[in-house]
């Protein structure tokens, strides 16, 4: 018998540990002899912990599991109260296009084998056969951009960094997940590490970069757990060595440092401030050398393009937003995860079609798109496709295309001044509009809640000043939250001024 | 100044473990905290030693980060979400009621010296929270039952 018990840490944190001993000791009870394989999650969060049955049909789903819930999958699984069916069939995964996530949830993150049987290394194989301008080419033509929240084309920036001169040039993946909101970095290296090790080697292959960093935040442990193990993993079998090789990096909990400057700093051993641009990091980047700063899913997504051809990858999506984007659903959901999709969707579906609307059962009030840096949208928006450029049309950004839905009982003006607060706490301080315009942000928002209605234009004027005066996107983005809560929730904002008269 | 000497020779080891390291310093910062609990202010000038850095720029390097304590904790760390997901689904209450039930404010440790309650900014765990994580461990869905879960 074998059963998938995610090792994924939203189910180890809904009580997947718990169900693995559990499991193994009512085997043991009954003479049963299980095979527990820990895979990814497979994204349906509020299924977790999802455990899985492997039979002829298929892989049985079943959750969101108990431990009184065991002893039943050694009984009639047809009858099992937290039978699901076949996972494959179900209609969050059947509406998906899983491109970088394919793997996710269905292998043992560990095992190489199971990777190669999955596709794995295809792409890395296709890369070694071609030279350093075509591969550039073939990621460029897949129409990829970071996947971080800028969304520079990725083929461009490995342009600048293969055709710099240098003795040394890097590759470092950004896993510096920290928006509010988002977890597919997370969930990728915990659930197919190997998948980013591959892409983090055509990136080297590509731009002539033979040293790698994974750059990881400590508030993911299971994640540097995984990626260690599979780096260790991937240098034994050769696919890591004299020609690419990596270290996973641990972070020390500053959201700074998930800005790309910010970050080398940091991985050199430094404060995490922001560093002016130019020079950019392509030619200037980790210690001084020519560098690849991407994002996760951008360096997850290249294998795939790699082995299936730019083309492919290219035929999904919309406009200027080709491929696929793994939307995070999260917040007050009801159906909350990860769901991969081409890019298009419009914001209403992905709220009310995909997440099916709060988890709470009161209405949806507003939905913050792209981590605390994001502006909120009402559903008089929710019309808006999905994609980089349309969500910039309407004052908003995709950012790492995390979604925080909220309902009704949200206080815009809380959230404003949180926003303010936030950067106040993580700001690294380089700059004046960041470090000094979020303290002011939060006083004078905290004059807007005593009902002095005179702090409105001050407020107006130093988001704009934060917004063109900041060096980097904490301070230059924050007035996004800020301005979209007064634009579109102004009676949050009126009703703390009749409170206070 | 005892525990300096006791420090000391940990400190030597943990240093020399990550010779030729490029940027060693956060390693080197994970590994003292991780064998002592807290980067002790006398570690400072032996790392800037070893490193050819002076003491300032490692004082600069320890306090930036959220993750370095210059002190140990309490016996137990609860760590709370506050971002905004773990927001709509009510981490603030919560997080009213075990700052209550413990009697301390974020970063406080109880008197008894038992816990710690530090703010976190997003686990990952967006779509179950609230989140926190307890001495390292995650937690998803949590409520004031966590304070239980450190009464020992």
């Amino acid at each position: 018998m074998k059963i998938y018990v995610p090792l994924d840490s939203a189910a180890v944190a809904l009580g997947a540990d718990a169900l693995v001993t559990a499991i193994t000791s009512e085997a043991a009870r009954r003479g049963v002899a299980v095979e527990v394989v820990r895979n990814g999650s497979r994204g349906m969060i509020w299924l977790e912990p999802l455990v899985e049955v492997a039979s002829a049909a298929g892989r049985l789903g079943f959750g969101p599991m108990t431990l009184a819930d065991v002893p039943g999958l050694f009984g009639d699984l047809t009858t099992h109260p937290k039978a699901i069916g076949l996972v494959e069939d179900h209609p969050w995964m059947r509406g998906q296009t899983r491109l970088t996530f394919a793997r996710v949830g269905v292998v043992d993150p560990l095992s190489l084998d199971d990777y190669r049987a999955h596709g794995g290394l295809v792409g890395l194989d296709r890369a070694k056969s071609m030279t350093k301008a075509q591969i550039v080419t073939e990621v460029t033509d897949s129409g990829l951009r970071g996947r971080g929240g800028a969304g520079f084309p990725t083929g461009i920036k490995w342009r600048t960094v293969s055709e710099a001169a240098a003795d040394q040039k890097y590759i470092v993946c950004n896993a510096d997940e920290g928006d509010s909101a988002t977890f597919a970095d997370r969930m990728l290296m915990e659930g197919d590490p190997f998948t980013l090790i591959e892409g983090m080697a055509i990136a080297g292959l590509a731009c002539g970069a033979t040293k790698g960093y994974v750059y990881i935040r400590s508030e993911y442990p299971v994640a540097i757990r995984v990626m260690s193990q599979a780096v260790t993993i991937a240098r034994a079998a050769g696919v890591l060595g004299a020609a690419f090789d990596m270290e996973i990096r641990v972070g020390a909990g500053a959201y700074v440092c998930g800005e790309e400057t910010s970050l080398l700093n940091s991985l050199e051993g430094k404060r995490g401030v922001v560093r002016a641009k130019p020079p950019l990091p392509a030619l200037q980047g980790f210690m001084g050398r020519p560098t690849v700063v991407n994002n996760v899913i951008s360096l997850a997504s290249v294998p795939v393009i790699m082995a299936k051809g730019a083309q492919h990858y290219r035929d999904f999506g919309l406009g200027r937003s080709r491929g696929t984007i793994p939307l995070q659903i999260a917040g007050n959901v009801k159906h909350g995860g990860l769901y991969e999709c081409a890019f298009g969707l419009t914001l209403g579906q992905i709220v009310n079609d995909i997440g099916g609307g709060t988890a709470s059962g009161r209405p949806v009030k507003a939905v913050q798109v792209g981590g605390p840096l994001g502006a909120w949208f009402p559903p008089s928006l929710f019309d808006t496709p999905f994609g980089y450029e349309e969500f910039a049309g309407k004052d908003g950004l995709i950012g790492h295309a995390g979604l925080t839905i909220a309902d009704d009982t949200i206080d815009m003006l809380t959230m404003a001044r949180f926003a303010m607060e936030f950067c106040a706490i993580e700001s690294c301080g380089k700059c004046t509009p960041c470090r000094i315009g979020s303290t002011r942000g939060v006083e004078t928002l905290d004059r807007l809640a005593r009902g002095d209605s005179s702090a409105m234009p001050i407020l107006t004027d130093l988001c704009n000043t934060m917004k063109l005066g900041s060096l980097c996107a904490l301070g230059g983005f924050t007035p996004y939250p800020v301005m979209s809560a007064i634009t579109h929730f102004p009676d949050d904002f009126a009703r703390a001024k009749e409170a206070a008269e | 100044m005892l525990d300096s000497d006791a420090y000391t020779d940990r400190v030597a080891e943990i240093l020399e473990a990550h010779r030729g390291l490029e940027g060693p310093l956060l390693p080197i910062l994970h590994a003292i905290q991780h064998a002592f609990g807290h980067v002790p202010d006398s570690a400072i000038p032996q790392i800037a030693a070893a490193l050819t850095l002076s003491k300032a720029e490692v004082h600069g390097v320890v306090s930036f980060y959220h993750d370095f304590r210059d002190a140990p904790a309490g016996k137990h760390v609860i760590k709370l979400c506050r971002a905004e997901s773990c927001q709509t689904m009510g981490a603030d209450a919560v997080a009213e009621r075990i700052k209550k039930a413990l009697g301390v404010d974020w970063h406080g440790t109880t008197a008894d010296g038992r816990v710690t309650l530090e703010p976190v900014f997003c686990l990952g765990l967006c779509a179950c929270g609230p989140a926190a994580m307890v001495d390292g461990r995650l937690v998803g869905r949590v409520d004031e039952s966590l304070v239980a879960e450190v009464a020992k």
